[in-house]
């Protein structure tokens, strides 16, 4: 009943219960399938011959809480070296990608060397370059530079990293339109005004989402710099493994993953939601 | 609108038909393991082996000095490859009659089917670690021993305190690396894969020192290390002292056996003569 005295006529409040019928009805059709599905994939696990060992290696309760401070303590090195090296990645992609869309013949060598870059890096192996750094570089006994684990770790994640998110940037770059740097040539901006001020604000909006995709995938990552000897969670849940053979820890420690990663994934939907496309993240 | 339900709901019986399908398959005939009450139960046709006729056993890859050679386990060379030969030996299994098989640490430890007999990769006994596996006796008396280069801050060390304030690593899941957290209570200890890497770390001067068993301190200091130094030994332990022991699976048909045929070995001498052979037995400083 609105102010106006309009009411919907009787085939349209027929047609209005008639979806409301199908909605629910397909809500109730949808929850049964889920539930037949998981109950049979649940008997399926659960009364396998090999189950009860199984929940003792992998779900043990006693075994999660004893190694949870362990664990937790390794994941916020994970997010310390996430935080640090997102930051660095950022700042280091941005230059490769705009080395390699510079124009004009002179700045040919720039777009060499960005190319050259990003084709080494993006075809290496992460842990190969995290060996042949973390091993290598504090072998090479450069004053200046720390030994540490932590750094030559970070750095490798930082050149390898770099590599892909400079061609996410690079792809921004070169979706906007080119009358954009034309109208801003026509005003009198330089050509690094006109980066400033004209692409790069429109080229970063449109790679916000893949742009956090690479960022989910870096805070699973950071963990591989443990091969270098220091603790991350994986590395830690290891280490509580390790006493009694219990597998129960690495459970704990993809739980905490998870739980980090999920809200990082639907800040992104919702970002791009409301950007009004889809990013790389996916929609539910 | 109507097809797509069907071939909806087709999709939905063909994955519940699938995982019907991948349901439990029966238990094979619950085994009775013969209780070995009488010598006569570890005979060579009463055991019941993985494979029939051939002892099955398992080894990491690779398979470190001085416990194997050339990480070859088949050549008889190395403390562990000729300790799991005796053992065959002493089971009625000829050297022909062994077969080695390469299986990755957690895979032995893994629930699940062992594709193996017993696996020896230097492997401490502990009480907790017998919830998820078995142990045959132990063919080895472990003491942890704290290695570095010369010159370094450790070296020279003659107390375990002296060494709290180290930065000492270790290879990740070992019994040394468990030594550095709690006998020593160093802190921000250093956890590497394997022993080579740790090794790499300390010449790199990214570590102080290492934390290995006694053996293979000798080979680092020795052969991978310019200057390496052994700093010494680590105080035994007050309950028991550290065994090696070759793992089974749990509640295996095999351990008992196995431990007699080890007991045996240990009574005759042969361990003794094999440790002389094939680990090296000067003295190292005891810490403290």
């Amino acid at each position: 009943m609105t102010a106006d005295g309009w009411q919907p006529s009787a085939v349209q409040r027929e047609r209005d219960s008639y979806r409301r019928r199908r909605t629910v009805r397909s809500a109730v059709v949808a929850a049964a399938s889920t539930l037949v599905l998981v109950g049979l994939a649940a008997t399926a696990i659960v009364t396998s011959p090999g189950w009860e060992r199984v929940q003792q290696t992998y779900f043990s309760w006693d075994k999660a809480v004893d190694s949870f401070p362990a664990v937790l303590e390794g994941l916020w090195l994970n997010i310390r070296v996430m935080l640090v090296c997102a930051l660095l990645i950022l700042l280091l992609s941005l230059l490769i990608a705009v080395m390699r869309t510079i124009r004009g013949p002179v700045a040919f060598p720039l777009r060499l060397l960005g190319t050259v870059y990003v084709d080494v890096f993006r075809g290496l192996p992460l842990l190969l370059v995290l060996f042949l750094l973390g091993f290598g570089g504090p072998a090479l006994d450069l004053s200046g530079l720390p030994r540490s684990a932590l750094f030559w770790g970070g750095a490798a994640l930082v050149l390898s990293y770099s590599a892909y998110v400079a061609e996410v940037f690079r792809a921004g770059i070169e979706s906007v339109h080119p009358s954009q740097r034309l109208a801003g040539r026509a005003l009198g901006l330089s050509y690094g005004q006109n980066l400033r001020f004209v692409v790069l604000p429109q080229a970063w909006r449109r790679v916000l989402p893949p742009l956090m995709n690479d960022l989910v995938s870096l805070q699973k990552d950071s963990g591989l710099i443990a091969v270098l000897g220091v603790i991350d969670a994986i590395r830690a849940a290891q280490i509580e493994t390790a006493s009694d053979f219990n597998y129960t820890p690495y459970v704990v420690a993809g739980v905490l993953f998870i739980s980090l990663t999920i809200p990082m994934a639907r800040a992104t939907d919702y970002y791009a939601r409301k950007q009004g496309f889809h990013g790389a993240g996916g929609m539910l | 609108m109507h097809t797509l339900t069907r071939s909806g709901g087709l999709a939905l019986a063909v994955l519940a038909l699938a995982l019907t399908a991948c349901a439990p398959r029966a238990d094979e005939e619950p085994e009775t393991a013969t209780e070995p009450t009488a010598d006569t139960s570890c005979e060579r046709d009463n055991l019941e082996t993985y494979e029939d006729g051939v002892l099955t056993i398992a080894t990491d890859n690779p398979a470190y000095e001085p416990w194997f050679v050339d990480n070859d386990p088949t050549n008889g060379e190395g403390y562990e490859s000729a300790v799991a030969y005796a053992i065959a030996e002493e089971l009625g299994f000829a050297e022909d009659e062994v077969v080695w098989v390469k299986v990755p640490f957690n895979a032995v430890v893994n629930p699940g089917e062992k594709k193996f007999d017993f696996d020896v990769n230097q492997v401490s006994i502990t009480e907790e670690r017998r919830k998820a596996v078995d142990f045959s006796s132990g063919y080895y008396d472990v003491r942890q021993a704290v290695i570095t280069e010369a010159g370094s801050p450790i070296e020279g060390a003659t107390t375990v305190a002296e060494l709290a304030d180290a930065k000492l690593g270790a290879q990740v899941g070992t019994t040394s690396y468990t030594a550095i957290t709690d006998q020593i209570g160093a802190t921000d200890p250093a956890a590497y894969d394997t022993n080579d890497q740790a090794v790499q770390a300390l010449k790199n001067g990214q570590i102080d020192g290492i934390v290995v068993d006694l053996p293979t301190a000798y080979f680092m200091t020795a052969v991978q290390l310019d200057d390496g130094v052994i700093v010494g030994q680590l105080p035994e332990a007050q309950d028991e002292p550290e065994q090696f022991g070759a793992v089974l699976d749990l509640d295996s048909p095999l351990t008992e056996c196995v431990s007699q045929a080890v007991d045996t070995l240990r009574e005759n001498g042969l361990l003794d003569r094999l440790v002389e052979e094939w680990l090296s037995q000067q003295g190292a400083p005891e810490l403290s």
